[in-house]
């Protein structure tokens, strides 16, 4: 099923076209009515008339985090305070947040973008969706929320948090489609075997992740728990919550909604824009939102895009899922790692749990990079010489990953924390 | 001939040995023998108890790691070269010893030790050819 064949669907020239309609518009919107881009594009002498194709976006100035945080709370807002009918933030875990508003056209285009991403993990008005992603500031509650009442679905809002709760839930009513953070799929699976609910008896057809960066080894091990297929959800607060991206039952990457966001890959460094197939920054730009555009925002998130027809028969260029975060990027000894390289090793080892920490210390001026990943029965042995060459094996897979030495350490079961949001995997103990 | 012998996996971490001490007691489990594995990261705790399996049943619903798996258990006596006759039969055998553990039982005034050799049927065999006095479960776990 295709929510809205049309816009999903389309020629790229005939998309290329609107896209470009589209750009021209908002970037006049965004240069009349918000001073901060006005004052941007005046130091770059550059006029909203020279957007005369859709390369020419390249002209114009980046928006960072921080240019959103110094307008903090209502300062990127293009209508007046009382056209805004939701606002939402981001975390603001370094520092003062970023604040998101949205009209009442904008939840619109919201609810749009998440009917058509929720049609594509096979929603239709007969399921019955568990939204464990948080309703509050966080866009992920509302955003599955919108999708999920614009398709038509009974929605269950239930938050994330009491585990036990969610599993008797799932069971009683017969949830279709979970909706969870990669790691709280991870702990709800975990309880749910405890409570001794069988794979069976849960009559789910779908699982849709977002918030955070997995693994395709961990979307396996999900898959296998759940048994059932899940699905990759992209987004972000700034742009406009989950709905930027969604990912198609072909499971090879997520169709952006390019006639609302309009994506481009750079170098993070040198700020050159990277031609398709190429890893870097992805960097958007909201097309229609019309309380608060966005232009070339910096996510941090890297990826890579690729454009043709989809099996599916959509033709929305799809970004692979997200390999790493400029800035969760782990700098030890000089080499460049990101803990979703350390997963996909750990993840390669049967019996392994998928619950570790990475823990990074500077003992005497060098990096010292420690795993802890929890034993299991699978694991263990009676015997120290084979239990040390298990701690050893890890080891050099994570070793052959990520081309460092790392010191894994093996800790009892359900002793590493449990996550109901986002995981923490990364404890960084160097004074930097 | 072969005695259960529960291995525990243990963090070296204040106070984790003792937890897993502390379910046994509370159901009343007495430990007949024991022995301590350590690494510089990680410990395995080697118990011998009167009811093996619902003793690896309450330790894991604590959350623990444990294996069931098997040792010898022979009687000797408790004199200057008991322990050494015992070796020399798996020695003249050929059978590689991976640990063992040994204690005084002093109603008795015998010492008994556990043995654990690579392949234990194997060690079974050989020490009762050999003479030793291997006990029956039955009887170590009534110690």
């Amino acid at each position: 099923m295709i929510w809205n064949e049309k816009a999903e669907c389309m020629s790229k020239d005939e998309r290329e076209e609107l896209q470009l309609k589209k750009l021209q518009n908002v970037v006049k919107w965004a240069y009349e009515t918000i001073p901060h881009y006005q004052k941007r594009f005046d130091g770059l002498g550059i006029k909203p008339e020279d957007i005369k194709t859709l390369e020419d976006i390249q002209k114009l100035p980046f928006t960072s985090k921080d240019d959103l945080r110094d307008a903090y709370p209502f300062g990127m807002f293009a209508v007046p305070r009382r056209e805004i009918v939701e606002v939402h933030t981001s975390s603001g875990t370094t520092g003062k947040p970023t604040v998101s508003g949205y009209t009442k056209k904008d939840i619109e285009i919201w609810s749009e973008v998440m009917a058509r991403g929720l049609t594509m993990f096979g929603a239709s008005e007969d399921d019955i969706i568990q939204n464990t992603h948080g309703y509050g500031l966080f866009t992920g509650g509302f955003g599955v929320h919108y999708g999920a009442q614009n398709i038509g679905a009974t929605v269950i809002p239930i938050s994330t948090g009491q585990t036990r709760r969610q599993i008797e839930i799932m069971k009683d009513f017969g949830t279709t489609i979970l909706i969870v953070t990669p790691s709280y799929g991870l702990y709800l699976a975990e309880v749910a075997e405890e409570e001794g609910l069988d794979n069976n008896e849960m009559k789910l057809k779908a699982v849709g992740f977002g918030a955070e960066m997995w693994t395709e080894e961990m979307r396996q091990e999900i898959q296998r728990r759940f048994n059932a297929p899940a699905y990759n959800i992209y987004g972000l607060t700034e742009i406009i919550g989950p709905g930027v991206a969604l990912e198609c039952p072909v499971q090879d990457g997520l169709h952006v909604m390019e006639d609302h966001f309009y994506p481009e890959i750079i170098n993070s460094e040198t700020m050159e824009v990277l031609s398709e197939g190429e890893k870097g920054e992805l960097v958007l730009t909201t097309l229609t939102r019309h309380g608060m555009p966005i232009i070339r925002f910096r996510t941090k998130d890297i990826t890579t895009l690729r454009s043709g027809t989809c099996p599916c028969g959509r033709t929305m260029i799809k970004m692979d899922r997200i390999t790493g975060r400029t800035d969760d990027m782990l700098k030890i000894r000089g080499v460049a790692v990101f803990p979703s390289q350390i997963e996909k090793a750990l993840l390669k080892i049967d019996g392994l749990e998928p619950h570790y920490q990475i823990i990074v210390t500077r003992p005497q001026h060098l990096d010292e990079l420690e795993v802890q990943v929890e034993t299991s029965t699978e694991l263990f042995s009676d015997e120290v010489k084979e239990l040390v060459g298990i701690k050893k094996k890890i080891e050099n897979y994570v070793n052959s990953e990520i081309g460092l030495r790392v010191n894994v350490t093996l800790v009892e079961p359900k002793t590493l924390p449990r996550s109901e949001g986002k995981a923490v995997r990364v404890i960084d103990k160097r004074k930097l | 001939m072969k005695i259960k012998q529960l291995s525990i996996f243990l963090e070296n971490k204040k106070g984790r040995m003792r937890k897993a001490l502390e379910v046994l007691a509370h159901a009343g489990i007495n430990i007949r023998a024991l022995s301590i594995a350590d690494t510089s990261d990680f410990g395995i705790l080697r118990l011998i108890v009167p009811q093996p399996e619902v003793a690896k049943e309450l330790l894991q619903d604590n959350d623990f790691v444990v294996k069931m798996g098997h040792v010898i258990a022979v009687e000797m006596s408790d004199q200057p070269g008991g322990l050494s006759t015992v070796l020399g039969i798996l020695d003249d055998a050929s059978i590689n010893l991976e640990y063992l553990y040994a204690f005084v039982d002093e109603k008795e005034e015998n010492a008994i030790v556990l043995l654990h050799p690579e392949d234990i049927e194997a060690g079974v065999d050989a020490l009762e050819k050999g003479g030793a006095k291997v006990i029956i479960p039955e009887d170590v776990y009534n110690w």
